[in-house]
């Protein structure tokens, strides 16, 4: 029997090899095509975009698959970890910090801030089940936005200033104001490319596809599947759902902070940081597969760059756009429709295996 | 013997409601204790209570000399006591095998960061982890399922896995809610065969409830029966089941 349970091993090792080796092929392949200048400049600047969205799906899928709550926030995270990076990145600008290292600082700063936020949040809305948790998750992302929004920051020789009026609240005596409002942060350096995109998106896959198989994911699991039982053996669910949705906080920061570093003007609107964002990865997630990884980083991809590629249909764009949804999602969760996948994919399985036996 | 379980005027008041009162009982180390009574009686109330699902409003319970009244779920499991539910609870998405892992969780530690790294450690405890879980379902017959979704398997084996998943908790006391609902007689005979293999291979103390009298009468070494919230009667199997109050309340004639 010990060879089965080695054979599943191998199994899940082959699928996360899987998910790994199609990042890197994807990656290879658009290198190669900006060496010989096959990509539009619209497909290029889409490039930062797509890794930040699946880091972002793979992100809110440990929440919404892995932990089995519905989180409808996650863009506040997102934002969190873009302006605390972006704040930092302002900071040391002027300081003469070797620029690769200043930038992993910042990703390291996105990721810690919006942990922390993730934990203060995770402590009284974990307690939440269901609708109630959706909601009130909607609402923390709505309101991180609002106060970011309304956020005046700026450092001079006494030390920081913050204030939720205007500029002149701050009591500045000289010094540089970093964070203004609702004109957020202008003047961050364009440190994100498509390679620390890759990169990044690799390290969160390697994090979220290792913890996912080991004791603390199956902890993790359990309680999703049956809380009563899992406390039973002697797991404390609260702890494991707060780690969970910690760890979901800190990828999605990672995540704000590539986003930060690829724009050179930074604000809270609705369009980035609002439900609309937070409702858009979770569409990832539901498409992919809810608890499947390499699925939501694929619908993360194929979902950003279809608008993108049915532009030039204009008037029929969304509509396209929404059948795709449609489609999709039946794909990959209608009962009937899986039954009928599975039923094509035993029949290719026989074919294969007859044609070893008659060989 | 020694005693292993000494449960002193245990009760509980949902509002007005009485629903366990003044419920004692003592168990002794690898005995069969049976817990009967009709429906509403307050059995699974009681096994509620003794796992901190629960928190008594009066008395007190002690395991093997120590206090554990009024722990909470997760304490009482790392103090001892481990149980199955009356209508099964697994963890349905996981394998079969990783559900008993996840009841090895306490026994077999490795950190968080030694998971997302596969440090050695994670590596060595893992190992250790797979084989004490094939050992555990190989008892129950259960280890060709090992790769297998717990919801996939066959009722009988569900319940069998349940067990199974307790006892990798390392416990010193069992609880069984119910073991043979559902089942029939046949299932139920290898049910009781399983139970007695348990105690005697585990040295396990098993404390069950049960309404299949054939089961209770053929491995139940003492019994307590409830009405109402309330010891009825306890004592010897035959002795209770033999008891005229008891007839009346329960059996029926």
């Amino acid at each position: 029997m010990m060879d089965r349970v080695k054979a599943e091993k191998q199994k899940i090792f082959r699928s996360n090899m899987i998910t790994f080796g199609i990042v890197i092929i994807a990656y290879i392949v658009v290198e190669l095509m900006m060496q010989t200048g096959n990509i539009s400049s619209l497909f290029k600047g889409l490039l930062v975009p797509l890794c930040t969205y699946s880091i972002l799906a793979v992100s809110l899928n440990l929440v919404v698959g892995i932990s089995g709550e519905l989180s409808l926030g996650h863009a506040g995270f997102m934002c969190i970890g873009a302006f605390s990076s972006a704040t930092w990145s302002m900071l040391m600008k002027s300081s003469g910090m070797p620029e690769g290292m200043r930038f992993f600082i910042a990703i390291v700063i996105g990721a810690v801030t919006a942990a922390f936020f993730g934990f203060l949040i995770g402590i009284p809305v974990l307690r939440l089940k269901g609708d109630y948790l959706a909601i009130v998750t909607l609402a923390f992302g709505e309101i991180i936005k609002n106060l970011v929004n309304a956020l005046y920051f700026g450092v001079d020789a006494n030390g920081p200033h913050f204030s939720l009026e205007d500029s002149m609240h701050l009591n500045m005596d000289g010094g540089t104001i970093i964070i203004k409002g609702a004109q957020g942060i202008t003047g961050t350096p364009k440190n994100s490319n498509f390679t620390i995109g890759i990169i990044l998106l690799l390290i969160v896959l390697f994090v979220v596809l290792n913890l996912i198989n080991s004791r603390t994911g199956r902890a993790v699991m359990a309680i999703r599947d049956n809380r009563i039982a899992a406390e039973s053996v002697g797991l404390n669910a609260t702890k494991f759902k707060l780690l969970a949705f910690t760890i979901s906080a800190a990828i999605a920061g990672i995540g704000g902070a590539l986003y930060a570093h690829n724009l050179s003007s930074l604000q809270a609107l609705p369009k980035n940081f609002g439900y609309n964002q937070s409702i858009m990865i979770l569409v990832f997630v539901v498409m992919g597969g809810i608890g499947n990884i390499r699925g939501s980083v694929i619908a993360a991809v194929v979902l950003t760059l279809l608008p993108e590629l049915l532009r030039g249909l204009s008037d029929y764009r969304m509509l396209i756009y929404a059948v795709v949804l449609i489609f999709m999602m039946l794909c990959t969760s209608a009962p009937s429709w899986i039954q009928y996948r599975d039923r094509i994919m035993m029949s290719f399985k026989l074919k294969s295996t007859d044609g070893k036996e008659n060989k | 013997m020694a005693t292993l379980l000494k449960v002193d005027r245990l009760g509980i008041s949902f509002g007005g409601l009485k629903a366990v009162d003044g419920f004692n009982v003592e168990i002794e180390k690898n005995e069969l204790y049976g817990l009967i009574g009709p429906n509403g009686a307050g059995k699974t109330t009681v096994f509620n209570l003794l796992t901190g699902v629960y928190k008594p409003t009066n008395g007190q319970i002690v395991l093997d000399g120590d206090n554990i009244t009024g722990l909470d779920c997760e304490a009482i499991s790392k103090k001892g006591i481990a149980r199955t539910f009356q209508n099964i609870r697994l963890f349905s998405q996981l394998s079969v095998l990783d559900n008993v892992k996840v009841g090895l969780h306490n026994t077999n530690q490795y950190s968080t960061l030694d998971g997302i790294f596969r440090t050695p450690k994670f590596r060595k405890v893992e190992r250790e982890m797979d084989e004490k879980a094939l050992e555990l379902l190989k008892v129950f017959e259960l280890d060709g399922y090992c790769d297998y979704k717990a919801s996939n398997l066959p009722y009988g084996q569900q319940r069998k896995l349940e067990i199974a998943r307790a006892l990798a908790t390392s416990p010193k006391l069992l609880l069984l809610d119910e073991p043979a609902a559902g089942m029939n007689p046949n299932e139920t005979e290898e049910l009781m065969n399983t139970i007695r293999l348990v105690r005697d291979r585990f040295d396990m103390t098993i404390l069950l409830i049960e309404h299949d009298m054939k089961l209770v009468s053929g491995i139940c070494d003492r019994l307590t029966v409830l009405n109402f919230g309330q010891v009825l009667k306890q004592g010897s199997t035959q002795e209770v089941l033999h008891d005229p109050e008891v007839i009346k309340a329960y059996l029926g004639d």
